[in-house]
């Protein structure tokens, strides 16, 4: 075995004082097998060691959540007997080295997450973003990306119900892929990662391991450079029949009473998933490593350990039922091997050709890993700027028609067609409006979710930011009907030493947390992805944000679209015109300075707790939340989506007009109402204390800005769906 | 009634058309594509999804199945076999129908709720339905491109087994309307003694008022009366 000194830790990611730790904690050198075991659980992206001082302080418990942060998904309970588990998870650096594998084992990895727990995964999320579309790898990891996606969801056979799409040159290095599943299961059927059982055996399922993605998590790790392409092997390949084989035989084992526990093997493979087991348990584990399924000759301990390959799974079951669980992994044509068992050495023993090739104290790997409290910098709410001068030369339909046709806010049908979001037959809210609506198969509820982040708000201020990431799920889902009741988060950062990226990152999780906090919507799983930089340049911060919320009957559903001509929309939520950072300043007139819309959590709840309300009483006929581009773009939206027009009406005058229109403001919706109703909901929200006034009515066909344009409806829809056609062309 | 569901390695769309039989009323059952043997049944459906992960060629790894010997055995009976998408790949894979079904002419994936025309209503498959009339069906696949020689689709078209072709809302068969690239807009075809249909769209998606509406169910409602008929 090869010579273990500091050149090879550092050569595995690890630093000097890590490598000490290492030997202080071990009483002696470590081998070769147990340095890759350090390197791969001591990883920022196992071990969060960045990242965990900071997460901690994130709320995490309402009366809906079971499970919180620790598992491999957060739970929250649905009534019933019923739950859902759900998590969103990285998959970006893979993503930008190998588009569609990287993208295809990212949605492989978090469905796993799912139903290791035992729940059957109903939607599938995600939010890609990608560089500037005139870079020369866009459009290239655009097409991967998709089709890895839909290549591996369409063929599992769970529905991308929603996402996000966007540009911006801060990913030209780094593109960020964020996967998030939701799936269902019995609240007395759900399975957690802790072992127990001296004794018990330890069970391999799944496909074989081959070489595949080793170093996967030290590579996800690290910053990129020009020779990023070359780390294409440490890629995993998917394979979706053999997942869906996976998901078949795991939840027909799981209705039996064999599984003690259950972990999926994902990043740091074999080796991450028996010590999260043993550590939970606060067991010892002892595999013999030539009884794991190899897909290649020769493999040596330290490729098995380090290992990603996909679609594996590890269980401690009931002594006794090894035949039992056998019988079904060798009906679905899986392989099962009982490869070791548990132990109360509280190590990870491993044998190979019956000699000792490790023994770690499992309390060192995980415990003892190291912890940063990383210097970091604060940043303060920028300077407002007056863009008057620039806003004086502007025309309203000019801007319109720019917005709507600009790739971030044209539609992105061209993405989500290209995904079975149908499939399961229970999308009731399909892509495209403010939140998926999947129904809960056979009864009369549903779930709801959607995923939210404005990279450029947390760019000038991380901590607004991330509450409005917060905040705009929280928004999508009160406008599809639901109650919102817990979130995941994905944070996707830069380089975590350097101070001015560390404090991106304190000061987003304390906007996650304020949030979460005031609108009691806490955190239950989530993951962490730093180092999204090449050749020393960052990504923007972006907390991706997925939330999820229950209708507790089908109809009380809503949607955006208009329902009817000669009705009135009223906007909920004050407007001052906030305009720096908008779409209008940062996409269209490309000026990226001044602050972003500041978050009032006291009027958002208030306001999103009224809109809910309208619903509930049948007094809105559509309702959507107004974000990228203003009240305008929001009403173009709503009309293109049930070709239905509108005329908008307002006294606003000049410079003000603009900002009025275009600005963005918060906690602010535009709902549909009967004017028969109107007095009423006036009164209603006068009593609340609800800022509301009458912003336009519908019409036939044409949307319009009483004297001064008026353009057909259909005309708003051909330049809103050109961009994505035009751009893939050939 | 009676209907029969194969279920394949990677099937994903078993579940849904159940549901979908179910509610015209057909009693259904499930056979694993590893059984010998098929219970007794009016009608086999082969429904969508990705059998044996769709490696080689979509549905013909399926075709090749041990389950399958005896569908072709039941179909030569003179009984109902209906494919769906990747079924419908299978059938043409078994050469229980002709043609060939390639990569959409996009290469791409394509899930979205398209139109299609009722061309011949005499079918099993079709009597609830009307000539002419058109049908919203939603598609989901990557490989739904019909494909067949001038003389084959000649003879399909002479011999009116061509059952449904996509079209726009208003009934118009042309380029536009196309969404995959099939010759003469070609969407589901019967073989000669019409007991065995084939078709892209999936009407189990749009049998639910909640969901892409209720055009497909016509198709299931068609069957339902079928053994006493």
């Amino acid at each position: 075995m090869q010579e273990v000194n500091e050149e090879l830790a550092i050569k595995h990611g690890l630093t000097k004082e890590e490598f000490q730790r290492i030997i202080k904690l071990m009483g002696r050198n470590p081998n070769l097998v147990e340095l890759g075991i350090f390197s791969a659980m001591w990883n920022e992206h196992c071990s969060y060691k960045s990242s965990r001082v900071w997460l901690q302080t994130l709320p995490t418990k309402n009366k809906y959540v079971i499970q919180g942060p620790g598992e491999n998904a957060g739970v929250i309970d649905c009534g019933d007997g019923d739950v859902a588990i759900f998590k969103i998870e990285s998959h970006n650096h893979p993503s930008y080295i190998e588009p569609y594998q990287g993208a295809a084992t990212g949605v492989g990895g978090i469905l796993r997450d799912v139903f290791t727990m035992g729940a059957r995964p109903i939607a599938n999320l995600n939010s890609i973003r990608f560089g500037s579309p005139n870079h020369e790898k866009t459009k290239h990891l655009l097409n991967g990306v998709v089709s890895g996606i839909g290549g591996y969801g369409n063929c599992i056979g769970v529905p991308t119900v929603g996402g996000e799409t966007e540009f911006d040159e801060c990913y030209n290095g780094n593109i960020l892929v964020n996967a998030m599943n939701i799936g269902i299961a019995k609240k007395n059927k759900v399975f957690y990662s802790i072992a127990s059982g001296i004794g018990n055996p330890v069970v391999y399922v799944g496909s074989k391991t081959g070489r595949d993605g080793i170093h996967g998590a030290t590579m996800a790790s690290a910053e990129f450079d020009e020779d990023s392409e070359s780390k294409k092997p440490t890629v995993q390949v998917g394979d979706p029949f053999t997942e869906k084989l996976l998901l078949e035989a795991c939840l027909e084992l799981m209705q039996k009473n064999s599984i003690v526990s259950i972990q999926d093997m994902g990043a740091a493979g074999l080796t991450s998933s028996s010590i999260e087991m043993a550590s939970k348990g606060n067991l010892g584990i002892k595999i013999n490593l030539n009884l794991i399924p190899c897909r290649e000759n020769n493999m040596t301990p330290y490729e098995i350990m380090l290992s990603e390959s996909q679609e594996r799974m590890l269980m401690i079951l009931k002594k006794g039922k090894e035949n039992e669980a056998k019988k079904i992994f060798e009906k679905w044509g899986l392989d099962f091997a009982i490869i070791g068992e548990l132990t109360n050495s509280k190590k990870l023993e491993l044998f190979f050709d019956e000699e000792n090739v490790c023994s770690i104290p499992i309390q060192a790997l995980g415990d003892n890993a190291p912890k940063y409290k990383r210097p970091y910098v604060n940043h303060t709410y920028p300077k407002n700027i007056n863009f008057d001068k620039k806003l004086s030369k502007l025309n309203i339909k000019d801007c319109l028609t720019k917005i709507l046709s600009h790739h971030n806010y044209s539609n992105k049908s061209w993405v989500w067609q290209q995904y079975d979001h149908m499939v399961m037959a229970d999308t009731i809210q399909k892509p495209g409006g403010d939140s998926a609506v999947v129904r809960y198969h056979g009864k009369d509820k549903a779930i709801a979710a959607t995923v939210d982040c404005v990279p450029r708000y947390c760019k000038a201020h991380p901590y607004n930011g991330a509450m409005q990431a917060v905040c705009e799920t929280w928004r999508n889902l009160i406008s599809v009907g639901a109650k919102p009741i817990a979130i995941t988060n994905c944070l996707n950062f830069g380089n975590p030493e350097k101070k001015e990226i560390m404090g991106q990152l304190v000061d987003s999780i304390k906007g996650i947390k304020d949030a979460c906090t005031y609108l009691d919507y806490p955190v239950v799983s989530g993951n962490v992805s730093l180092y999204n930089e090449t050749n020393g340049v960052a990504i923007y911060p972006t907390p991706t944000i997925g939330g999820v919320g229950i209708l507790n009957k089908i109809n009380q559903m809503m949607s955006f679209n208009l329902k009817q001509n000669d009705s009135l929309i009223v906007v909920i939520g004050k407007t001052t015109g906030h305009i720096s950072q908008s779409a209008l300043m940062y996409d269209i007139l490309k000026d990226k300075k001044g602050p972003p819309p500041k978050i009032d959590l006291k009027e958002e709840k208030k306001n999103g707790l009224f809109v809910a309300d309208l619903i509930k009483n049948k007094l809105a006929l559509s309702v959507h939340d107004i974000a990228h581009g203003g009240i305008i773009v929001s009403l173009a939206e709503m009309c293109m989506a049930s070709e239905i027009g509108a005329k908008i009406q307002t006294n606003v005058q000049n410079i003000d007009k603009i900002k009025f229109l275009f600005g963005e403001d918060q906690a602010r919706y535009l709902i549909e109402v009967k004017n028969e109703n109107f007095n009423k909901i006036k009164k209603l929200a006068k009593t609340k204390k609800i800022h509301l006034e009458i912003f336009a009515n519908t019409q036939k066909n044409y949307f319009e800005v009483e004297n001064n344009f008026k353009i057909p409806i259909k005309e708003l829809i051909k330049m809103n769906h050109n961009w994505f056609k035009q751009y893939n062309k050939n | 009634m009676k209907a029969n569901i194969i279920v394949f390695p990677g099937s994903n769309c078993d579940r849904d058309v159940k549901v979908a039989l179910e509610q015209a009323k057909i009693k259904t059952t499930m056979t694993w594509h590893n059984d010998a043997t098929l219970p007794k049944t009016d009608l086999v459906v082969l429904p969508g999804g990705f059998s044996y992960g769709d490696y080689l060629r979509c549905g013909s790894i399926a075709s090749k199945s041990r389950i399958m010997k005896e569908v072709i055995k039941h179909s030569k009976q003179g009984r109902l076999v209906m494919g769906i998408c990747n079924g419908f790949q299978i059938l043409v894979e078994s050469e229980l129908l002709p043609g060939v079904l390639i990569r959409n002419i996009n290469l791409k994936f394509i899930c979205k709720t398209i139109n299609v025309k009722i061309l011949n209503n005499k079918t099993y498959f079709t009597k609830e339905t009307i000539k002419n009339n058109v049908l919203k069906l939603p598609i989901a696949h990557n490989e739904g491109n019909y494909f067949a020689s001038k003389d084959l689709i000649n003879k399909l078209e002479d011999n009116e087994q061509i059952v449904i072709k996509y079209c726009d809302e208003n009934g118009n068969i042309n380029l536009e309307s196309n969404p995959n690239g099939s010759l003469n807009n070609i969407a589901g075809i019967v073989n000669k003694s019409k007991n065995v249909f084939g078709l892209m769209p999936h009407p189990e998606r749009a049998s639910d008022i909640m969901l892409e509406g209720t055009d497909g169910s016509l198709i299931f409602n068609s069957l339902t009366n079928y053994a006493r008929s």
